[in-house]
């Protein structure tokens, strides 16, 4: 599928930038074996690279430089270096990264550029290297999103593990005076045939006397001992004691504790306040109010302020406020209401046609022609986030320097917020990540951040941890938007589809049309539309807005795979078939279909549910962040119209599977994850506040509730892609897929409720 | 000063009477491993046990506790404790992990009385528990391997791929 005039747009910018640069374009890409300045060491202890440093005691310790947020992500990078330097597993260690330019991650950005995955054309070759090459030499562009680590550092972190066991052999042969060819590594040590025997941690010294190797060939996939195995988690056992350690554990000596309370209106802020009441309570330290913290540079809708406490524990900061009465000046937001929102974006579509992301042939005229035509209309509401660990930031500014522990999956980001906060240079800062409860995108985000430093600045250097409520967190988040989006499809006598027209409307999070990420999920299908035209028109309102774990796709899989389903029910065809005809230049997506009905006994009929009830399967197959999914969900109504998901059968294409227990654990995640929004996650505003607080009514699945899920990997040699959001997607057109098949009903937004 | 009994000592905390438990372990004992999620007994992550049984220590006050014995994630031990550990780590249970201290608890209270739960015990004992990141089949096949490792049990588990 071509995007002819996005590919134009492209060509002419990157060849105007290409012009500028254009010996340096020329050059290779930045290495990333070696920092800029060489990493920091213990005694006894050397680094090999900029990746992993070995003690004299034998152990491997690998630099992270992406955020342990659930992914599993520091298991998985962690194998890709010690399978290639023959580590034995139980030596290996973990440390986060410094931030130097080596650790950018490159994928995360040249994976969002706007194009479709099946071209392969000059264009976007040329755009991908020169995006690649500048995000390079881009100060901070570290980052944990867009299910990127592994596809990210799948050869760099190799490479490092590889050529730091090239320079123990090296330092072995040396030793030994042997040739370094007949000398090999294995579990820990260096050895050599004549019965010689060395550890790492006996070589390291030496070896990193030696000039480091480059360019050592990478093992073969057969010679893995870790990579492609269901190796466990490394951060299990910490977690399990109680001893994993997050942003709310940082306890530096001296800490105090502060809670905020926000103008209840996204985008207020304090008129005026009276603490007096407050003051008074023990344990209070100081009662301020704050201005809004912005979250970030390119983001929709404005902080918001408050007032903070700082006392002496969390208890003493949270029951003081209760006793600050504030005045709110409400701000622009204080007549927003989301229904009124929905309903403008349903008005826009009436009018206006939206930016053209994709056309292929004569959409209009094809529909003219058609046989027969069906239209829908498609919502989805705004999300929250709802990490299990609310935001949190805990920051010590003393002498002109700050030290901030921060879970989060910006940290130069957060390192430059805090700077500009406190008007110091940002190698003044020292960031520190412990591990995320949860980041779903949230934590890229840098509103909490600031405050944090703000509220640092007032507690005369002592560290203070600046905790929101989950009240706080619940209603000041940066929300996955609403959409409405307007759908199309003809047939001919046939029943065959020939044009499909879908025009969405919501927010783009301020990007210009052209870099609009809102549509990717809707305008690079891999279905073949004889005639297609797919748009989206851009509609910002003041809601905060951001990214939701699997970003548009949690709403184009929705409008898409429903849409599809609805097609081939209209024509009477049975939905795998009439995806598969849609698909069958698309042999990647095709495979993947065809497994998950196999897996499903897509056409053999479904037993009734334990309690008796009819049940029904609904498929949808998606592509993002490189890979495809597809699920089955077997669904049933309960007496009280409530839909339950039984069983879901999720079948998944990533490229090289690095470690399928991980991708299990995220499939699992996601499905679970995207069946809470699919079956009851709703953000709604009226007056511009938030109106859900806490667990009760913005109630992410329980156990109860849980179905049982079944994944298949398939068996790939392709480059790894992305596992963390993938699972998101499927889930909800899949369970109202089944809805429909079940009841007649076609649920068109969601969450999915069925009439009484 | 109030004389609290936690994980088998005494400690005598200063934390005004009105304070939730939460809070005392937290930043007065510095005993960490116990989460804050909601607030409002709604999630579980504070989830401790009071002699024994589960409790959720966000909206449990200091005053409340008396004489009962205070158990959290860093004291948990003994038979059950060490069959779902073991079970959590055969099976991977853990994502972000912020949610597991309390689903130990939870799940280690539910083993004290229920030596072979079915699905529904595990439902009824587990589902105020909320984890984000979505662990609940592998929470669910834990605790039966968990059962089933302790000893002869009656309910097969459910098959995990
Ligand atoms: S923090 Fe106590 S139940 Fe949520
Ligand atoms: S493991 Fe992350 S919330 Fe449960």
């Amino acid at each position: 599928m071509a995007n002819l005039k996005r590919r134009h747009f492209i060509q002419y910018t990157a060849g105007a930038a290409g012009a500028l640069v254009v010996g340096w374009s020329f050059l290779p890409p930045r290495q990333r074996l070696i920092p800029g300045d060489p990493l920091p060491v213990a005694p006894g202890q050397v680094a090999l690279n900029g990746w992993v440093k070995v003690s004299r005691d034998n152990t491997v310790t690998i630099q992270m430089c992406q955020a342990e947020m659930g992914q599993g992500i520091h298991t998985g990078l962690a194998m890709l270096l010690a399978d290639e330097l023959d580590a034995a597993w139980d030596q290996v260690t973990l440390e986060q990264s410094t931030l130097d330019k080596i650790y950018n991650n490159q994928a995360e950005i040249v994976d969002a550029l706007p194009f479709q995955p099946d071209e392969n054309g000059s264009a976007k070759r040329l755009a991908r290297w020169m995006t690649a090459k500048l995000i390079r030499e881009v100060p901070g562009a570290i980052g944990t999103g867009g299910s990127s680590s592994v596809n990210d550092l799948w050869l760099p972190m190799r490479e490092a593990g590889a050529s730091a066991r090239a320079a123990l052999i090296a330092a072995a042969a040396d030793l030994w005076k042997l040739p370094a060819h007949e000398c090999r590594a294995e579990s820990g040590r260096v050895l050599h045939p004549s019965g010689k025997s060395a550890s790492f941690g006996d070589l390291a010294q030496r070896a990193a006397e030696l000039a480091i190797p480059k360019n050592v060939p990478l093992k073969d996939a057969s010679a893995f001992q870790l990579i492609g195995k269901p190796v466990r988690r490394l951060d299990n056992a910490a977690k399990i004691k109680g001893a994993g350690i997050y942003g709310i554990d940082a306890l530096p000596a001296g800490l105090l504790y502060a809670s905020v309370t926000m103008c209840p209106t996204v985008g207020g802020k304090v008129a005026r306040f009276d603490a007096t009441a407050a003051q008074s309570l023990s344990g209070v330290r100081k009662v301020f109010a704050f201005e809004p913290y912005a979250a970030g540079l390119i983001t929709v809708g404005a902080g918001t302020g408050g007032v903070a406490v700082i006392a002496d524990s969390p208890y003493h900061a949270m029951r003081a406020l209760k006793n600050v009465t504030v005045e709110w000046d409400h701000g622009a937001a204080s007549n927003l209401s989301s229904e009124q929102i929905l309903a403008g974006l349903a008005q826009t579509l009436d009018s206006k046609s939206g930016y053209v992301h994709y056309e292929h042939g004569d959409v209009d005229t094809a529909l003219k022609s058609a046989t027969k035509t069906i239209s829908a209309e498609y919502r989805v509401p705004y999300l929250a986030h709802a990490t299990m660990e609310p935001m949190n930031c805990t920051v010590q500014f003393k002498d002109g320097a700050a030290t901030v522990w921060a879970a989060t999956q910006t940290p130069a980001f957060t390192r430059d917020a805090v700077a500009k906060v406190l008007g110091i240079h940002a190698s003044k800062v020292t960031i520190i990540v412990p591990s995320l409860g949860g980041g779903f995108g949230r934590r890229t985000f840098m509103d909490y951040i600031g405050q944090a430093a703000a509220i640092a600045r007032e507690a005369d250097g002592a560290p203070v941890q600046l905790m929101w409520t989950r009240e706080q967190d619940m209603t000041h988040d940066y929300y996955r938007p609403a959409f409405v989006s307007r759908h199309t499809a003809g047939f001919d006598a046939q029943g065959k589809l020939t044009a499909w027209k879908t025009t969405s409307a919501g927010s783009n999070m301020g990007m210009p049309d052209i870099l609009d990420g809102s549509i990717k999920g809707a305008f690079d299908t891999g279905y073949e539309f004889p005639h297609a035209r797919i748009a989206h028109q851009s509609v910002e309102a003041l809601v905060p807005i951001g990214i939701w774990r699997s970003v548009s796709h949690s709403h184009n899989a929705f409008f898409t795979e429903s849409f599809i389903d609805e097609s081939a029910f209209s024509v009477g065809q049975d939905p795998v078939q009439f995806r598969a005809a849609l698909l069958a230049g698309n042999p990647r997506l095709l495979r993947v279909l065809q497994r998950a009905a196999e897996l499903s006994n897509w056409s053999e009929p479904l037993a009734p549910a334990p309690d008796g009830a009819k049940q029904a399967r609904g498929l949808a197959l998606h592509r993002c962040f490189g890979s495809v999914v597809a699920q089955v969900a077997e669904v049933s109504v309960d007496l009280d119209r409530k839909i339950r998901v039984h069983r879901v059968f999720c079948v998944l294409d990533c490229g090289f599977p690095l470690n399928p227990n991980l991708i299990r654990q995220q499939m699992e995640g996601g499905i679970i994850f995207g069946l809470s929004a699919a079956l009851k996650g709703e953000i709604t505003l009226e007056k511009g506040q938030v109106q859900q607080t806490n667990f009760h009514n913005y109630a992410p699945l329980r156990m109860n509730e849980c179905p049982l899920i079944v994944t298949d990997i398939l068996p790939s040699t392709e480059h790894p892609q992305g596992i963390g959001e993938t699972g998101v997607p499927s889930i909800a057109p899949a369970v109202a897929n089944a809805v429909f098949t079940l009841t007649g009903q076609r649920l068109r937004s969601l969450p999915l409720k069925l009439a009484v | 000063m109030t004389k609290v009994k936690i994980n088998g000592q005494i400690v005598e905390v200063s934390a005004e009477p009105d304070t939730p438990l939460l809070w005392v372990l937290r930043s007065e004992l510095k005993l960490i491993g116990t989460k804050y999620g909601c607030g409002m007994a709604l999630c579980g992550s504070c989830t401790v046990h009071l002699d024994g049984a589960a409790a959720r220590s966000c909206i449990t006050p200091l005053s409340a506790i008396g004489e009962r014995e205070v158990t959290t994630i860093e004291g948990l031990h003994g038979k059950e404790a060490d069959a779902l550990r073991e079970a959590w780590t055969d099976i991977d249970v853990v994502q972000c992990g912020y949610c597991q201290p309390g689903q130990l608890m939870s799940a280690s209270a539910l083993l004290q009385k229920t030596m072979d739960p079915t699905d529904a015990d595990v439902d009824a004992a587990m589902s105020g528990n909320i984890c984000r990141c979505g662990t609940y089949p592998r929470i669910r096949a834990a605790i039966h391997a968990a059962a089933r490792a302790m000893g002869p049990r009656l309910n097969p588990p459910l098959p995990l791929k």
